[in-house]
């Protein structure tokens, strides 16, 4: 057993900023632990650019923008164990680990970050019916193939789904000189960012088509094609309108998941929306001494925010080895109208680690513009108006520790505003 | 000069071969795709029947019968998870229960031992998450789960390890016959002389049987659908939970595999094709319809993955299981419809008295070993175990999928057993590596890599299922039609 003072699950970026903020703030012994040979998480794939604009100021490649913190990381001292695995993690922070070279880890921590990512949603998650030939990939599997292997898993292809790796994948693919015959969406809009649409698929002619899915795989060895079909508004195919389209290979860009096996074991309560933990204002879970951040928490679209928050946890995970009896009383955070979810779920204002906390959500649907406004029981403490808001760009707003001051409960409202003649936020 | 052929790689066909590798005589299985368990021994409802369903008299209901309590040895032997679990006929009104009458009337004339009729109150108790309607259940304590492809593959494992020679990727073509007996079966690769023929090819074996000039039987495909649930799900029902049954099929059922999951399924329709294994719209739909009767309360967001598999029904609508009166030496195993799997024990015993009456002569090896090689599951090995295992190869500390805990070191005895692995499915059936949530999203780039290495092989050649089924079309770059500066080969 060996006993360690902070342990990090997996070494993403969310991962690697804590460990770099955790070393900062003079935490003596930080691990982190990543089950691939090199840090860096899901960046080591994205080669594409745009990591970055918010935290460097410049546009960085995954790949760049991730070693950037390894190399912070290593500079300060903290360790990294790479090709091992955490199979198991308890509430009270002991740790199972296992790799080839030392075999069983066991590990005892006196507080835990977890940064575990996601993973895709598959076929059988959204359940498409057809054959199950070779040729349907996750986006993100096609993206492991094409940009670390070097293979390309298919020539003629048709993505379901408009998440942003889809789109990036749209392009990868087309400029490997393969042929993208379309994206299909089920919903009236993109799941991308509008920057991915237009840079990835509008500069590439690459057909958008929304309100439409695919209703059947073809193929019983290899995917021949696929027949897409336009949704009514409930979403059920309208089957008149069916076609079939050729293609090689079906990539699948239908959503995220956090990865929350470890989380589960550590009995951890989970928010059945986000699919993360739920955390309060230093992004501790509802066990004392174990953080999330980043994709594990909730799935985000900037790496920039993801930075954010494992800067936050980092510092609720020191603040906890100082202190660690420390008990609060909470204001729930709750996700009102027009809002999917609010994170943090709720917070201790005295014990905010900033002198203000910036809340984290996401709209129900896209909305040209909207007002939000987060009341208290007294009333309304704050608004803004936004604009073109949707549900795959993620919201943030900070709000000051005094003008929190009291409350008891803090209520997040996203209204659709229709456009009038007033400009701008 | 072989002895017997066995055309067929299902459940039938090797665990025949298994009971033959038992003699002192040559034998040889030839299956047409690149691994056995491709038919339907890989897609259907894994249930070891108790044996209360069919009709008293027919084959179905005296080899099913004979079979179930094989299982505890087979799989003892041959160290493949089987589980005693037991089922349960729900009746959800008063018709439903004099249905159950019946069918406890019936079990108790195949000799079917244990079973009651329970009363809603102990049904809760039993079932809480059961809908709440049912009046009574029909229990059966000896109605168990399997793996059915891991049973399988491990029969044809140490059937092949007792000197029965499996052949993958040998499709019959033709059969032939001299002076009114078998003489010969021909492949692509060559033609192999024997004295015996057992048709054991599941949907197509009336096809083999007139390929061979023997009876004329039709089998039709029955496809049966299925939705199989994440793991976290699995303990919605502790036992297999049954609709009570009707007069073509026993219906859409809830039920726990052996792995932990649960499903829903299987629905009951008549198709065209024998390869048509597509799940349709309207099958999924009708088994969510069929199994809320059953627990209404079913975590739809958390299917993992759905399949169907084929029946194959044949018009006599009973188990083909005999000698051709026509061809010498040519056996029929066909129609071998649920409940296959759990009669495929006492299916082989037939065939090998089938095979004595028609002159072979059965003298035992005594080097017969009826025990597989040991397999390890990282995932169930306790830490101790773990630790000394990767001490010794550390392949087994290295996890290559994470959904289910599958190290790399599995996946290389996978490939490198008796019948090993050699597509991304067959590694997929031995280890349950790429069968969990993420369903090999995070896996699959591993293991193509791995089965290239192994096998020597490009990883442009690993294949999902065998040839035509390759996972990669070509390197980046291959594709990119340039002025012929980038990319002149
Ligand atoms: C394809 C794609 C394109 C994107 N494009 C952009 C973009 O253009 N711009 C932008 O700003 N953002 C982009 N993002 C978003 C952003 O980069 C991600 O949200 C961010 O990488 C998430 O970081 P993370 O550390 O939480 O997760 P990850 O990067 O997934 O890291 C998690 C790490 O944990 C390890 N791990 C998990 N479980 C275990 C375990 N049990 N034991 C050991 N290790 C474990 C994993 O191996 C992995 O290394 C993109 C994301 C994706 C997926
Ligand atoms: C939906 C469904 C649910 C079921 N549920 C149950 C259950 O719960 N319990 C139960 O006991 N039974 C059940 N069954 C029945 C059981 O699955 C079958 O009885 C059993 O799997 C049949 O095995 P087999 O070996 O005869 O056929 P298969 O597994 O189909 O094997 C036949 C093999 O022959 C090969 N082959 C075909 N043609 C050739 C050729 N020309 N040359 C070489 N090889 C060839 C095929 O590739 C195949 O591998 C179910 C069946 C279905 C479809």
């Amino acid at each position: 057993m060996q006993n360690r003072e902070l342990v990090i699950i997996g070494g993403g970026p969310a991962g690697l900023s804590a460990a770099v903020e955790a070393r900062r703030l003079g935490i003596k012994d930080v691990l982190v632990i990543d089950r691939e040979s090199e840090p860096g998480g899901i960046l080591k794939q994205c080669i594409h650019p745009g990591f970055g604009l918010h935290i460097f100021k410049e546009e960085l490649t995954g790949p760049e923008y991730a070693e950037r913190f390894v190399r912070e990381a290593k500079n300060l001292g903290v360790e990294i164990m790479l090709d091992t695995m955490a199979i198991e993690l308890t509430a009270d922070k002991r740790i199972i680990a296992v790799n080839s070279q030392e075999g069983l880890i066991e590990i005892q921590a006196k507080a835990v970050i977890l940064a575990m990512g996601c993973r895709e949603r598959t076929r059988g998650a959204i359940n498409i019916p057809g054959f199950r030939p070779a040729g349907v990939f996750t986006a993100g599997t096609a993206q492991r193939f094409v940009n670390i292997e070097g293979y390309m898993p298919g020539r003629e292809i048709v993505i379901l789904g408009s998440g942003d790796i889809g789109l990036i994948m749209a392009r990868r693919l087309t400029l490997e000189g393969a042929k993208v015959r379309c994206v299909v969406e089920i919903m009236p809009y993109s799941n991308g960012l509008t920057r991915n649409i237009v840079q990835c698929l509008e500069d590439y002619d690459i057909p958008l088509l929304l309100k439409h899915t695919v209703v059947n795989i073809h193929g019983r060895k290899r995917v021949e094609g696929v027949t897409i079909a336009e949704v009514d508004d409930n979403m059920k195919p309208i089957m008149e309108t069916a076609k079939f389209i050729p293609c090689d290979t079906l990539l699948l860009s239908v959503g995220l998941i956090p990865e929350n096996e470890l989380s589960r074991m550590a009995e951890i309560q989970i928010d059945e929306v986000t699919g993360g933990p739920v955390v309060n204002q230093r992004m501790e879970t509802s066990v004392p001494g174990i953080f999330a951040c980043g994709n594990v928490l909730h799935v985000h679209d900037l790496v920039d925010f993801v930075t954010r928050e494992a800067i936050l946890a980092a510092r609720g995970a020191a603040s906890y080895l100082a202190d660690s009896d420390k008990k609060y009383d909470y204001v729930p955070v709750v996700a009102g109208d027009g809002l999917r979810y609010v994170l943090p779920h709720r917070i201790n204002i005295e014990a905010m680690p900033e002198k203000r906390q910036t809340f984290f959500m996401r709209s129900v649907k896209p909305m040209a513009k909207a007002r939000l406004s987060i009341e208290s029981e007294k009333g309304v403490i704050k608004s803004r108006v936004m604009r073109y808001v949707k549900p795959s760009e993620m919201l943030s707003i900070p709000i000051d520790r005094d003008e929190m001051k009291g409350i008891k409960i803090l209520k997040f409202n996203l209204q659709e505003e229709g456009d009038s003649v007033e400009r701008g936020e | 000069m072989l002895d017997v052929v066995i055309i067929g790689g299902g459940v039938v066909g090797c665990m025949i071969a298994r009971e033959l590798s038992r003699y002192q005589l040559k034998a040889v299985l030839l299956e047409k795709e690149d691994d056995v368990a491709s038919g339907t021994s890989k897609a259907n409802s894994a249930i070891i029947h108790a044996g209360y369903d069919a009709k008293p008299g027919t084959l179905k209901a005296k080899l099913n019968v004979r079979g179930n309590p094989l299982f505890d040895i087979i799989c003892g032997e041959l160290d493949v998870p089987f589980k005693r679990i037991g089922s349960l006929v729900v009746a959800l009104n008063e018709e439903e229960v004099r249905a159950l009458e019946e069918l406890l009337e019936r079990g108790k004339s195949n000799g079917v031992p244990g079973l009651e009729i329970i009363s809603r109150e102990r049904l809760r108790e039993m079932e809480p998450n059961v809908n709440r309607e049912a009046l009574a259940a029909l229990y059966a304590p000896t109605a168990g789960i399997i793996c059915p492809y891991e049973l399988t593959i491990a029969l044809a494992e140490n059937a092949c390890q007792n000197g029965v020679e499996i052949k993958l990727n040998s499709p019959v073509l033709g059969v032939r016959v001299e002076n009114g007996g078998v003489l010969s079966v021909r492949t692509p690769g060559e033609t192999l002389y024997t004295r015996y023929i057992i048709n054991a090819a599941g949907l197509f074996a009336d096809e083999i049987s007139r390929l061979a000039g023997a009876e004329d039987y039709r089998i039709t495909p029955r496809k049966g659908e299925y939705l199989i649930f994440d793991r976290r799900f699995g303990g919605i029902v502790s036992r297999v939970i049954f609709p009570t049954p009707t007069k073509i099929s026993k219906g859409i059922l809830v039920c726990p595999t052996v792995d932990g999951n649960f499903f829903i399924g299987p629905n009951s329709n008549d198709v065209g094709e024998k390869d048509d294994v597509a799940v349709t719209q309207q099958g999924i739909e009708e088994i969510i319809k069929g199994a809320r009767k059953l627990v209404p309360d079913l975590p739809l967001k958390h299917v993992i993955s759905s399949f169907a598999g084929l029946r194959a029904v044949s018009d006599t609508d009973d188990f083909v299981i005999r000698a051709s009166k026509k061809v010498k030496g040519f056996i029929n195993v066909g129609g071998i419809q649920s409940p296959g799997l759990s009669s495929a024990p006492a299916i082989a015993e037939m065939v090998l008295e089938i095979l004595k009456e028609e002159g072979l002569e059965l003298r035992e090896k005594n080097n017969f070993n009826p025990k597989r090689p040991p397999i390890f599951k990282f995932r169930h090995l306790s830490n101790e175990e773990k630790r000394e295992l990767i001490r010794k190869k550390p392949a087994y500390g290295r996890i290559i999928c994470r959904c289910e805990t599958v190290t790399e070191g599995e996946i290389i005895d996978a490939i490198r057993r008796p019948v090993g692995a050699r597509s991304l499915d067959a590694v997929k059936r031995r280890t349950r590596a790429g069968m969990g949530r993420c369903q090999g999203g995070f896996c699959s780039p591993r293991i193509v890599e791995i089965l290239a290495r192994e096998l020597g092989i490009s990883p442009l050649e690993v294949t999902k299922c065998g040839s035509g089924s390759e996972i990669l079309k070509g390197r980046t770059k291959e594709f990119i039609e340039t002025g012929g500066v980038i990319n002149a080969k």
